[in-house]
């Protein structure tokens, strides 16, 4: 319960990194949302046992990270914190494909081991890219971007209401969960009769309250639709850094340069 | 059951990405149709109630684990499917961006398994046909549990239908598909009897609430019929096609490595052909193959002549994958079809 409340909370920090005003964060969402869904899709189209080529890609979070003044230990520990999907589903390669892939020397090294590292490495580059793209943008950017990407306002919209009383209600079912605690003494686990009863009574609270916000929104002019203040300008740097990044995956993705890199350095050393 | 981007191929996420973006495209457009915007705040606001439900938590009675509500029925029962995978959605954008659980280009994927299914399959095949037009407590409760039991269930099966398709994890299908499905039968109870418990609550404490979903027919809004013919045609034909691949072809490679060099698995390989060889495996992983399941193999090995096998757990596998994979297809008819953009 605690580690979730602390778990919420963080999303809080996530908000307060989105209104930096750095370089990154100064770009239009529809930039880095592009440039995000490029970078996902050229790191995910690797075949199963590549590796090498797909560390030259941590070019791109970790230049984020850097100019855009994110703190990358607090991404790193949200990436840690959801690995344990990836890690269970590919787990069991090394037990299952015990062709060996590898030598050196002695050691041969399966094909299985090859391909779960190669899924950590993407699990690291994808759920870093999208965590850096809503540090970099916020909420709000991210849907005005998706909104004028074609995403149908009603999505959009309602995404909005629920990010904003994401929080409210989160509150109002912990306090219910304390209050609830503080009368149970010894018995701490919910049964399902109690939990019934606590799950409808936050479900008729929050049916209240979005009738009341729609009686306050409708009295404000409401007419289905959240605008924004935010007028969207692709500028020419926009452009340069989607053009520019989605070129290096490309880049990237045709030529393993890892490999080119080492071949070159060995190549000098001998 | 959330997919991640790790471990999906950009042609499995793609397709599943164009898929649910027709589907939030069409439910978007039908929403629209009967606009009332009420709607758009009780959509975000019960979005947030399925956050701050999942955080309460009830110990499973004799396991002494603990269980939370998933909500995709939940919703689809108080908004109606069209909103319903609408709120479905956003709560998982929330949850691949802020929480980094899932990904984004296996978003697709995760609207599809965890809002389609319960969405358009459960809620309307099942649970309305178990609630009908005037709903009782007994009926809401045994309609809200078989509905999202078979809503998990179908869900489940998705994520392994796209890993499998994904080829990313060497799991086998069957291992996979026969550690999944039990896993979401025994989530999918329990969810279902959450489910039941807060309707049947709610239905107590406030039934205009209920009662003004169960007058709207949803159903009769879009022709399911149609749509389940289209789909059993195509996934009949696709399911045959898939089934031919997936028992004819790997089956006669590993009965001819057989003959050739006397044992199922290849020695290790140590001269060029071993990326080939890497691919042929990974041709080869999703199927219930070697290094998995010895007796079966064995007895294969033992009656080569009976190759192709026709084995009729590939062969509803494949069915069932055909069928998915037409659905998407379907779905995708939505998107070509023109729709007004939004005015």
């Amino acid at each position: 319960m605690a580690d979730i409340g602390a778990h919420f909370i963080e999303i809080g920090l996530m908000d307060r990194l989105a209104t930096k005003d750095t370089a990154i964060h100064r770009l239009d969402p529809r930039a880095k949302l592009l440039t995000t869904l490029v970078f996902v899709a050229t790191v995910v189209s690797f075949g199963k046992y590549e590796v090498s080529a797909l560390l030259s890609f941590f070019v791109y979070p970790i230049a984020l990270i850097a100019r855009g003044d994110i703190p990358a230990r607090y991404i790193l520990k949200k990436i840690i914190l959801v690995a344990p999907f990836a890690i269970l589903v590919g787990v069991f390669n090394p037990f299952l494909d015990r062709e060996p892939l590898l030598t050196i020397g002695d050691w041969s090294i399966a094909g299985g081991w090859i391909s779960l590292l190669s899924i950590l490495v993407r699990f690291i580059l994808t759920v870093g890219a999208a965590l850096i793209l809503l540090a970099c943008t916020g909420i709000n950017g991210v849907c005005l971007a998706l909104e004028k990407l074609g995403v149908p306002r009603v999505f959009t919209a309602q995404l909005l209401f629920m990010y904003r009383y994401l929080f409210v209600i989160m509150e109002e079912g912990m306090r219910m969960v304390r209050a609830k605690r503080c009368r149970s003494f010894s018995k701490q686990d919910t049964g399902m009769k109690a939990f019934g009863h606590m799950l409808g009574h936050l479900l008729l609270r929050s049916l209240d309250r979005a009738q009341r916000i729609h009686s306050a929104m409708s009295c404000r002019g409401f007419d289905g639709h959240i605008p924004s203040m935010k007028q969207l300008r692709l500028t020419s740097g926009d452009v340069a850094f989607v053009a520019g990044w989605s070129g290096l995956f490309i880049i990237m993705r045709l030529y393993n340069i890892s490999q080119l890199l080492g071949s070159f350095i060995t190549e000098v050393i001998s | 059951m959330h997919m991640a981007d790790a471990l999906i191929s950009p042609a499995v996420g793609g397709t599943m990405w164009v898929a649910s973006a027709g589907l939030i495209g069409y439910c978007s457009k039908k929403i629209r149709t009967v606009f009332d915007d009420r709607r758009i705040p009780l959509m975000g606001v019960l979005g947030a109630f399925v956050f701050a439900a999942q955080m309460i938590n009830f110990s499973i009675p004799g396991t002494g684990s603990s269980g939370h509500l998933g909500g995709g029925m939940l919703l689809a029962v108080l908004l109606g499917p069209h909103a319903a995978f609408l709120v479905i959605s956003s709560v998982l954008v929330v949850q691949a961006l802020f929480f980094a659980d899932g990904g984004l280009l296996a978003l697709g994927c995760n609207m599809f398994n965890l809002g389609f299914f319960p969405c358009f399959i459960a809620y309307p095949l099942v649970f309305r046909k178990i609630v009908g037009d005037k709903p009782t407590p007994v009926r809401l409760c045994i309609g809200c549990t078989a509905a999202a039991i078979i809503g998990l269930q179908l869900g489940a099966f998705g994520v392994v239908m796209e890993t499998v398709f994904s080829d990313i994890s060497e799991l086998p299908f069957r291992t996979f598909a026969l550690v999944m499905q039990p896993i979401h039968l025994a989530i999918g109870i329990v969810e279902g009897l959450v489910t039941a418990s807060v309707v049947a609550f709610v239905w107590k404490a406030r039934p205009e609430v209920l009662s003004a979903v169960s007058q709207s027919k949803p159903v009769g809004s879009y022709s399911i019929k149609r749509i389940l013919i289209i789909l059993l045609a195509v996934a009949a034909l696709t399911g045959s096609m898939l089934s031919w691949f997936a028992s004819s072809y790997p089956d006669g490679l590993e009965w001819a490595m057989f003959q050739t060099s006397g044992s199922e698995e290849l020695e290790a390989p140590e001269h060029g052909i071993h990326a080939s060889l890497a691919s042929i495996q990974g041709s080869t992983a999703f199927l219930p193959d070697y290094g998995f399941a010895s007796p079966e193999s064995e007895a294969e090995e033992e009656l080569p002549g009976q190759w192709p096998a026709i084995d009729a757990g590939t062969t509803v596998s494949g069915l069932i994958g055909g069928l998915l994979t037409l659905s998407i297809a379907v779905l995708t008819g939505y998107i070509l079809r023109p729709r007004k953009v939004t005015p």
